[in-house]
């Protein structure tokens, strides 16, 4: 009973974290089609930002609350700026580019960003760890979990409830979602595509930057942390569904749950089981959970 | 310019051609060194830098005739050294790439370098090849010299077998009646070794003590809820974890956010490296190890405390246990090749490597014999210590400080380490 428990507290909390780090991922892919790979830039940036943000906080004797919404604030405002300086900068010259050209841009521009990181915070690694000190614990049987980790899992499904919200219910998700479905067509109906493009990659970035944010405290902030991470957020979008945001939800939640049932019951299988996963949910159905099949354009 | 106002000009520049080569005669010719670590990547700021630190502080004072003796000739044996420092980040074959550059391209003297097994593994068998003198500072894996005689490459620093028997006699010495004990390690060959070992010297040393919970996350996993978890539900009082790094410190804040170290004792086998910048995040009562008598637990020689204050004098910080292997390794060199020295001659690499192979010093990271891998890997005695944070000073501090000696914790001349494990550790002298 303890360990099914913990198999589910663990598994929402590792879910809730992959989440995060995956939806502007597939946000930006979604909408632009581009297989962003300096999101893992955004999540450095955001976890610096964060220890940034902590380390001043922390001086001043602030409350904690407003210490951390100063670092979630100080990170996603780093989030816009690179989102702007990127997407202005740099990915609006490739638009229309065979899509692997696109992936070698991001990609350079993300071993840049890695060398950015180097310039401005050094290569030292940081510690963030007020906030989830501050948090505290609970006792659940024999259980200890964090706050902290209680609060992570909220985010994540504060952002899921409002991104359906916004899909839906609001004029600028209904466009992203004509652009979604059919660019050329929404760009006819009068949709100003190059607007859409850059809003939404101004909020993929700065959810790039809150994923770096919110994990900041769990972590030791260093370099490589970007890398890690693309390759986590990679996986479980590509179980959802490449742009769909409730595939990268149910995407989360299967690899979470399957990873800490592993790691509790045959931890020997815990590397295999999350790329374990994504073959077979591939191998059935090839575009993930939750994309529709796309007629083929002639 | 006028014509007769350029004649200066032309006879001092002819004059200062003239006395170029007389001063290029006087001075000796400089020893090239390549000195390779990680600069950048996750490796840097725990090994990688405090390595290229240690180089470079150390370096420079030698370059200045101020080592202390028997390191007080100036450079190596009267010649300045020169170091071009390349970042060890990459994968192994661009590591090896890197290398062959070092060698072939830049013409270096000798490389000494590498954090990562998998690089050493990679650049022994080039640097035969290559018969460059190569130096490995900080890789742990004892298969190095275990599975093929080298004839250029060396080690001073022990191989990561003794990290774990020293860990096992610690543990030994502190819980005597331990039943259980659990581990997480990196799941790669750093993490595995280590984990062989200790539960090896744990057999030997405490055979009704059984492993528990075994993890082995992946590398650089950052987050670790799920392990500690496992953790929480294991009646082990002792935990073994080689983990280095950011993987160290996320798992220690996760985990004391749930308390697991008030429930067990954490056994750092690497833990020297976090002490400086954990402080009062790592528990009380931890145990911690350095990869030998490194660093805070470097025994309080002349020579440690020489290194201790040029270290902290330039960067601020004592020197933690990466900063005193690339030191010892670099002395190591340099006593070998002034043993080689004939006049003031450069010595040949094969006069070198000759001199180097059985070679015993003592330097910052305690006394060293190179007594394993026919004479190519070194072995000292090892320290472990348990963590306290002192509140009113500020200060990290080790107490509880025991010292293994060389013959205790590493395996005797011609045997494997493996082999030893399984053996039930013959021919080791403990007190």
């Amino acid at each position: 009973m303890l360990t099914a428990f913990a198999i589910l507290t663990d598994g929402l909390v590792y879910a809730a974290y992959l989440f995060i780090v995956a939806i502007g991922l597939t946000l930006i892919f979604g909408v632009m089609k581009i297989l962003n790979v300096t999101h893992g830039s955004f999540y450095a940036f955001g976890a610096y930002g964060a220890a940034t943000a902590v380390g001043i906080y922390a001086e001043s004797g602030l409350p904690a609350a407003v210490g951390f919404l100063f670092m979630v604030g100080l990170a996603m405002a780093i989030g816009l700026v690179l989102g702007i300086v990127l997407e202005r900068g740099l990915l609006r010259l490739v638009y229309g580019r065979d899509e692997v050209v696109v992936v070698l841009v991001t990609y350079a521009a993300f071993l840049i960003l890695e060398d950015v990181i180097v310039l401005i915070w050094g290569p030292r690694s940081y510690g963030a760890w007020q906030p989830m000190v501050a948090a505290g614990s609970i006792d659940i049987g024999d259980l200890t979990l964090s706050n902290y980790d209680i609060i992570l899992v909220l985010i994540a499904a504060g952002l899921a409830a409002l991104s359906y919200w916004a899909l839906r219910f609001t004029r600028y998700g209904r466009l992203l979602t004509a652009v979604i479905f059919d660019r050329e067509t929404a760009a006819a109906f009068g949709v100003n595509v190059t607007m859409i493009y850059t809003a939404t990659f101004l909020i993929g970035a700065m959810l790039g930057t809150l994923g770096g944010a919110v994990m900041a405290p769990k972590i030791s902030v260093t370099l490589g942390i970007g890398v890690e991470v693309i390759v986590l957020a990679f996986a479980v979008v590509a179980i959802g569904g490449m742009g769909s945001v409730e595939g990268a939800l149910i995407g989360a939640l299967i690899v979470g749950i399957c990873r800490a049932a592993a790691v509790h019951l045959v931890p020997q299988i815990e590397l295999f089981v999350i790329y374990g996963v994504m073959a077979l949910v591939l191998v059935v159905r090839p575009h993930g959970l939750f994309v529709r099949a796309q007629p083929r354009k002639i | 310019m006028s014509k007769h106002a350029r004649i200066p000009f032309a006879l001092a520049a002819l004059a200062a051609m003239a006395a170029a080569p007389a001063q290029a005669q006087q001075a000796a010719p400089a020893v090239k060194l390549g000195i390779v670590s990680f600069l950048t990547g996750p490796a840097a700021a725990p090994f990688g830098i405090p390595g290229r630190n240690g180089a470079e502080i150390l370096i420079e004072e030698l370059n200045a005739g101020k080592g202390p003796a028997p390191f007080n000739k100036v450079g190596f044996g009267g010649s300045k050294v020169e170091a071009k420092y390349v970042d060890e980040a990459g994968s192994a074959a661009n590591t090896v790439t890197e290398f062959r550059n070092l060698v072939q391209r830049d013409k270096v003297d000798a490389v000494v370098g590498y954090v990562s097994s998998g690089n050493c593994l990679a650049v022994a068998p080039v640097a035969d090849e290559l018969k460059a003198l190569t130096v490995f500072y900080d890789c742990g894996t004892p298969r190095i010299f275990e599975e093929k005689a080298r004839a250029y490459v060396f080690r001073v620093s022990p191989h990561a077998t003794m990290d774990n028997v020293g860990a096992a006699h610690y543990v030994r010495d502190k819980f005597p009646k331990l039943t259980s004990y659990s581990g997480i390690n990196q799941n790669y060959a750093w993490g595995q070794d280590s984990w062989r070992d200790f539960v090896g010297a744990m057999n030997v040393l405490m055979p009704k003590a059984k492993a528990d919970k075994v993890l082995f996350p992946k590398l650089f996993a950052g987050e670790y809820g799920a392990e500690i978890s496992t953790l929480l539900t294991s009646k082990s009082k002792v935990l073994h974890t080689s983990f280095f790094d950011g993987d160290l410190e996320a798992f220690t804040y996760q985990e004391q956010a749930r308390g697991l170290d008030k429930r067990m004792t954490i056994v750092m086998t690497t833990g020297e490296a976090a002490i400086t910048r954990l402080k009062d995040k790592l528990p009380n009562g931890t145990i911690i190890g350095g990869r030998g008598e490194n660093g805070w637990l470097a025994e309080n020689t002349p020579i440690a405390k020489w290194f201790a204050k040029i270290y902290s004098d330039r960067y601020g910080i004592p020197p933690s246990y990466p900063a005193s292997q690339m030191a010892q390794s670099i002395l190591g060199l340099k006593l070998a090749y002034e043993k080689a020295q004939k006049g003031n001659d450069k010595p040949s690499t094969e006069d070198i490597a000759a001199s180097f192979k059985g070679i015993e010093f003592t330097g910052p990271a305690g006394h060293v014999k190179m007594t394993l891998g026919d004479g190519h890997q070194g072995v000292t005695g090892t320290a472990y210590a348990t963590y306290r944070y002192n509140k009113k000073t500020g200060q990290p501090e080790l107490v509880d400080v025991k010292r293994y000696a060389a013959e205790c914790v590493n395996p005797p001349p011609g045997v494997n380490a493996d082999d030893w494990l399984k053996d039930g550790m013959k021919g080791a002298k403990c007190n």
